[in-house]
């Protein structure tokens, strides 16, 4: 049996867990003290030997991406933390940040001594003030401290942080978007190669990680790899987030190995809410192929999740039951990808707004049976076709819950209309006579 | 979009084409301030947008005027990124701005409901302002906290576990001036102008106040604690379960 293995969220369950003597008093910046001891290229080795994949979704190994960045390049090099969090389902970086901003702060310091650059951003979403607030004043706590600044500890390594609040775009959670965003332009994808790490930021050598990837970095720093190893599978290495929401008795945040299967995490999450079953979840978030319960007992790792058909992202769990209509949720999720298409790539751009007005019908019991082949054939012509993932991920509910559920589309269409009672749904669905509901 | 009209009537009926001079020099301190922040000045335009928008409530022309002066760059470049970016207000708005989430999780658990019942009790459409200047009202995407679905930004600060009854009660303290605190936030809710100020980076001293995590967060850890889980310990780790018996399961 799995069990969890709270690292990050440790110390959560202390009010003060967000300051820097809360963060201190259980271990925090001992990491940092032990990192400016050794050279940063036996850090970078360190991170390598983990096997540390990013936490962003897409799973790149974080220590391959540091040793990326070339050596002969004279410019400044640059640490950009991607705090954009922002895929639909994904709620893990925001509580981290909130909870807990200062492993993110040492992280970063490790990680930019890793990689030989003194100026660090963390580019933080807009929509989430009180975690912009907390974020800056742990960064304001760790300079006062010497932790940050000039000279960190001593050590001669100097390092400038700062919290940059975005403005509203998902698509600035892609890194080149993210860097255009940074610059001062439209958050729109740059075509790669070149990557970040040769011309990223101000076309200078620059690294892009997600919050959890950084965040983690302390952990094995401070305990080894083999710590680190001894969680997770062989190819899927160590903890993280695992976020459970929707039609579930507690849904929130559990901590643990990759290789957990959501048969174990619904276990402790208290089941699917009472009286009612799976239907369908997404692993990673919106843009990760819906599963259905066939999958409980798929292994929640990189390889497994693949294997399956989908794909680990951000291990954003959206559960839903059987109160649910599948075509009115993908239907949804396509109007998120539509209003966010940042409108460069033309297959992007008009392939979602199109399959909105398809949806759109079939939801209303509009559409006809062929509407389902227009939309595997826009899938089709979407797919692969487009700077970035935005695109890509936009097919995934599509061709996914046609896979699954394809008779409950023709059921729109027999029946002229939706067959579910939305307010069943509800979170007060099976509390008809309590705070909830209609006037 | 929609017959209620009742926002336009809020602002001159010209537009500025420039901040008078006194909050020029004002807010000309401020940018200095948010551009030596940057290796390269061009970055400072999200802050400076925020900055602005925290000075009117809204992005407008003399705003991004602004904006392109202290960055020498041209207005179209300043327009071309305000509106790319849903963050900026295009048009005066509200005091309070309340995003309902809509996208699939919270719209499922309830978001639709929640959303439809506040135009209806408003008597406004999405992006648009009641006849007191109090309450914007929007449907917001997915902001990162479906465990607590379905959820509200004010201000784009959080109110979880929303129901049609609670965001009614909500958006009726906002209009009278009653105490309104988030549930994972400062212990007041600031105006959207203050919020505004905040994104450009000038600290308003809240960030202490407020919970570090609510229940949801805490879920995983609290069973942890109860059932006596936690991470292996690094100087007593157990024996390597055997990856080759697991590779053969699969």
């Amino acid at each position: 049996m799995t069990t969890l293995t709270p690292i990050l969220s440790k110390n959560w369950d202390r009010p003060d867990s967000f300051t820097l003597e809360g963060y201190q008093a259980t271990g925090g910046y001992g990491a940092l003290r032990t990192a400016l001891g050794m050279e940063p290229d036996a850090i970078v080795d360190l991170v390598k030997k983990s096997g540390l994949r990013g936490r962003g979704g897409a799973g790149f190994p974080t220590g391959m991406k540091w040793g990326f960045l070339p050596a002969d390049n004279p410019n400044p090099r640059y640490l950009v933390v991607n705090a954009d969090e922002s895929e639909p389902g994904t709620c893990k970086d925001i509580p981290l940040m909130l909870a807990n901003p200062h492993v993110l702060v040492e992280g970063v310091a490790i990680a930019a001594y890793a990689i030989r650059s003194s100026q660090a951003f963390i580019y933080v979403r807009g929509e989430v003030v009180h975690v912009i607030r907390r974020l800056r004043r742990a960064v304001a706590e760790a300079y006062e401290a010497g932790l940050l600044g000039k000279d960190v500890l001593g050590s001669g390594f100097d390092l400038d942080v700062v919290v940059h609040a975005g403005a509203g775009a998902y698509i600035c959670g892609e890194e080149t978007a993210l860097l255009d965003s940074l610059e001062g332009y439209r958050g729109q994808p740059r075509l790669k190669p070149p990557f970040p790490a040769v011309a990223g930021l101000y076309a200078s050598p620059t690294v892009v990680n997600n919050v959890e990837s950084i965040a983690s970095v302390p952990s094995i720093v401070a305990n080894g790899t083999e710590w680190f190893t001894s969680m997770g599978t062989e190819k899927s290495a160590g903890f993280g987030f695992f976020s459970l929401s929707g039609h579930v008795a507690n849904p929130g945040q559990y901590e643990a190995p990759l290789g957990i299967t959501l048969r174990e995490l619904l276990d402790m999450a208290g089941g699917v809410r009472p009286g009612h079953q799976l239907k369908f979840w997404t692993p990673g978030g919106s843009s990760t192929p819906i599963f259905t319960d066939e999958h409980l007992d798929t292994p929640l790792d990189f390889e497994s999740v693949g294997a399956a058909g989908s794909m680990l992202g951000t291990r954003a769990l959206q559960i839903f039951d059987e109160t649910t209509c599948v075509v009115r949720a993908v239907g949804r999720w396509i109007a998120f990808y539509a209003h966010e298409s940042c409108g460069k790539c033309t297959p992007c751009r008009e392939g979602n707004f199109w399959m909105v007005q398809v949806l759109d019908r079939l939801e209303r019991g509009q559409g006809t049976e062929a509407d389902l082949d227009k939309l595997l054939d826009i899938c089709d012509n979407l797919l692969g076709r487009s700077f970035c993932a935005l695109g890509d991920g936009a097919t995934s509910p599509v061709m996914s819950s046609i896979k699954y559920f394809r008779q409950e589309y023709i059921d729109h269409v027999e029946r002229g209309g939706c067959p579910f009672d939305h307010t069943k749904a509800t979170l007060w669905g099976d509390q008809p006579t309590s705070t909830g509901g209609h006037q | 979009m929609s017959e209620h009209e009742n926002t336009e009537t809020t602002e001159a009926a010209e537009p500025r084409e420039a901040f008078p001079a006194e909050v020029t020099a004002r807010l000309e301190q401020d940018a200095k301030e948010i551009i030596s922040r940057y290796p390269r000045q061009r970055s400072a335009l999200l802050p400076l947008l925020h900055l602005v928008q925290a000075e009117e409530g809204h992005v407008s022309k003399a705003g991004m005027r602004f904006c392109a002066d202290q960055l020498d760059i041209t207005l179209a470049e300043v327009n071309a990124v305000a509106t790319f970016y849903t963050m900026y207000r295009r048009r005066p708005g509200g005091d309070y701005q309340v995003g309902v989430c809509t996208n699939t999780l919270c719209a499922v658990m309830g978001g639709d409901e929640i959303f439809q019942t506040l135009k209806d009790h408003l008597g406004v459409d999405n992006s648009e302002t009641t006849g007191d200047g109090k309450v914007t009202l929007e449907h917001v995407e997915c902001n990162a906290a479906c465990d607590f679905a379905p959820v509200v930004m004010v201000n784009w600060e959080f109110f979880d576990n929303q129901t049609p009854e609670t965001a009614k009660k909500l958006v009726d303290d906002l209009r009278l001036g009653n105490d309104v605190a988030p549930t994972r936030g400062p212990e007041g809710l600031c105006t959207w102008k203050q919020a505004s100020r905040v994104l450009a980076g000038f600290d308003d001293g809240r960030a202490g106040e407020g919970v570090q995590a609510a229940a949801p967060s805490l879920a995983g850890l609290r069973l942890a604690r109860e059932r006596g889980w936690s991470a292996p310990d690094p100087n007593d780790l157990p024996a390597r379960p055997s990856d080759q018996g697991e590779e053969d399961a699969k």
